[in-house]
């Protein structure tokens, strides 16, 4: 995997002209649902009239059902939590692990000759290869997942916060040894603020990672979660249940990816590229 | 950007701003400024040698001006001064108004403004005081020292929201914010258009005029040196080949024939085509 692969192209800003068919809705709030529920009506569409069969794709409107009853036994709910606590246990540690080396590589020569090529050589075995290995390690129990979860958003982290160390200005950095900054004053007020945007772009990319190793970690091996919920379905042939799980991941990614930008938009207020 | 010429007169302590405000009294505070003395000094990278043995005597509060051709080694001299590079033969010396020996407490303002982009204007120049000043004292300070650069209203803006000279001005404030005894300019108008120029120039002889430090400027502008200094040196392969004394009074104006005569005296002698 390249550098290039790991970062994001950010999205032309969208624009706030009106359009007069729709005189209370903005163009931007509009326009990105088009697609999604065109979708929906056509696929509901196609279950109705019976052109899409119920035992290959359940329509919108059993999938809906399903929602209802997973969610009046309480297991949706619990599936929900777990998964995500166990996402989150795996995004805190191996970012923070990642986070750190990032920082410690990009301020110190030693630490990155030291242990650079290492992290390189480690981070391109698809760390899902692993599976066998660990689960002969840590058994089926949480370990295992945390630990997947963990080692893949580790990559993304460490390698974004390194560029972004290495990146920040040199100019910058003249100016604050002449204006006499201590070492933690020109981590704090010069180079942590300058490899921020590309921290972020390190922290988008390990969420979707994170969602991907835990999923595939819970078919694989959980008495709980999303992943085993699916799992589980896909064994009594319940369709509607498969792709309730499908539509929530692509719910939870996107409320991931939404608080991500929140968290730029907030940190990143001077830059040019985030102002509203 | 529109030009932004704001004379007022030297001599008022409470003059009033454009946006109303009073002049804070943190700006009047006066600077000890230092003099300057360099024997033979000399500065080498591996086999090449930059400086040549420098002689220079520059008083108190007096503003001298480093011009020559690029590679001239100006900016090697400049960073010698701050101390951002170490001279490798001769000797440096600093002393106050009394003629002691004292820190120089320089500061250096850049071609580029190299402000952080991440810190409102105020907190920019608030860098200038360096480390442990208190939150409060630090901002007070800080504005009074954009009052001195007429942006006391930008206090707030990012400094992607400001014009060139604009940032070139916060840079300004945050160099002399600690009330350096010593301001050296490293061709701080060079990326800037003619008219931010000529407002710059009259801004930075105003606000030396005002507080007194020691100024050495160098720059490849030798209109900009004669307009600003008392004295203009010029560096020739690393050795002083002309110290020229500038002396009309301050305020002066652009356009001056007394002044254009001594600018092509300088080009002459920087040029040497006799």
């Amino acid at each position: 995997m390249a550098l290039a692969d790991l970062t994001f192209s950010r999205t032309l800003k969208q624009t706030n002209k009106r359009i007069p068919s729709f005189p209370r809705l903005d163009r931007a709030h509009v326009l990105p649902l088009v697609v999604p529920v065109t979708l929906i009506a056509l696929w509901q569409f196609g279950s109705s009239t019976g052109f899409i069969s119920d035992r290959i794709m359940p329509s919108p409107v059993a999938v809906t059902q399903a929602f209802w009853s997973e969610a009046a036994s309480g297991d949706l709910g619990h599936n929900i939590l777990v998964s995500a606590g166990r996402a989150l246990a795996g995004l805190l540690v191996g970012g923070t692990i990642g986070f750190l080396l990032g920082i410690i590589n990009g301020v110190s020569k030693l630490s990155e000759q030291l242990t650079d090529t290492t992290l390189q050589m480690v981070r391109t075995i698809p760390h899902l290869a692993l599976i066998p290995l660990v689960i002969l390690w840590f058994g089926i129990g949480e370990e295992a997942k945390l630990f997947l979860t963990s080692l893949g958003v580790l990559f993304p982290i460490y390698l974004n916060t390194y560029h972004g160390v290495r990146n920040v200005d040199r100019d910058l950095l003249e100016m604050g040894r002449i204006y006499g900054m201590s070492r933690w004053s020109l981590f704090r007020k010069v180079i942590f603020p300058g490899a921020l945007p590309s921290i972020f772009v390190g922290l988008r990319y390990a969420l979707g990672i994170m969602w991907l190793t835990l999923i595939v970690s819970e078919s694989i091996a959980a008495s709980s979660g999303l992943g085993y919920m699916a799992n589980n379905a896909r064994e009594f042939m319940m369709t509607d249940v498969v792709v309730l799980a499908l539509v929530i991941y692509a719910l939870l990614g996107k409320l991931a990816d939404v608080i991500a930008r929140r968290l730029e938009g907030w940190t990143l207020s001077w830059n040019a590229a985030y102002q509203k | 950007m529109s030009l932004h010429i704001h004379e007022r007169p030297a001599t008022s302590p409470s003059a009033i701003t454009t946006n109303g405000a009073t002049r804070p009294d943190a700006a009047s505070t006066t600077t000890q400024a230092v003099s300057l003395h360099l024997r033979g000094v000399e500065k080498r990278f591996g086999d090449n040698q930059v400086l040549r043995g420098i002689d220079l005597d520059i008083e108190a509060g007096q503003f001298v001006a480093i011009v020559g051709k690029s590679g001239c080694g100006k900016s090697t001299l400049l960073r010698l001064l701050v101390g951002l590079d170490q001279h490798t033969g001769g000797e440096i010396a600093f002393r106050g108004e009394d003629g002691n020996p004292a820190k120089a407490d320089a500061r250096i303002v850049f071609q580029e403004p190299r402000l952080l982009p991440w810190f409102n204007v105020a907190k920019n120049v608030a860098v200038g005081l360096g480390e442990g000043v208190d939150k409060d004292e630090a901002r007070t300070k800080a504005l009074a020292a954009l009052w001195e650069v007429h942006l006391r209203n930008k206090a707030e803006e990012w400094p992607s929201q400001l014009s060139g000279g604009q940032r070139q001005r916060v840079a300004l404030a945050r160099a002399l914010v600690s009330r350096p005894g010593l301001l050296v300019l490293d061709e701080p108008l060079g990326a800037l258009d003619a008219l931010t120029r000529i407002s710059m120039q009259t801004l930075i002889a105003r606000v030396w005029r005002e507080l007194g430090f020691t100024a050495v400027l160098v720059t490849h502008d030798v209109s900009e040196a004669v307009h600003l200094a008392d004295r203009v040196i010029v560096l020739d392969e690393g050795r002083i080949s002309l110290d020229l004394a500038i002396p009309q009074p301050h305020p002066r104006k652009h356009g001056d024939a007394e002044l254009a005569e001594l600018e092509g005296k300088l080009l002459a002698a920087i040029l040497k085509d006799r």
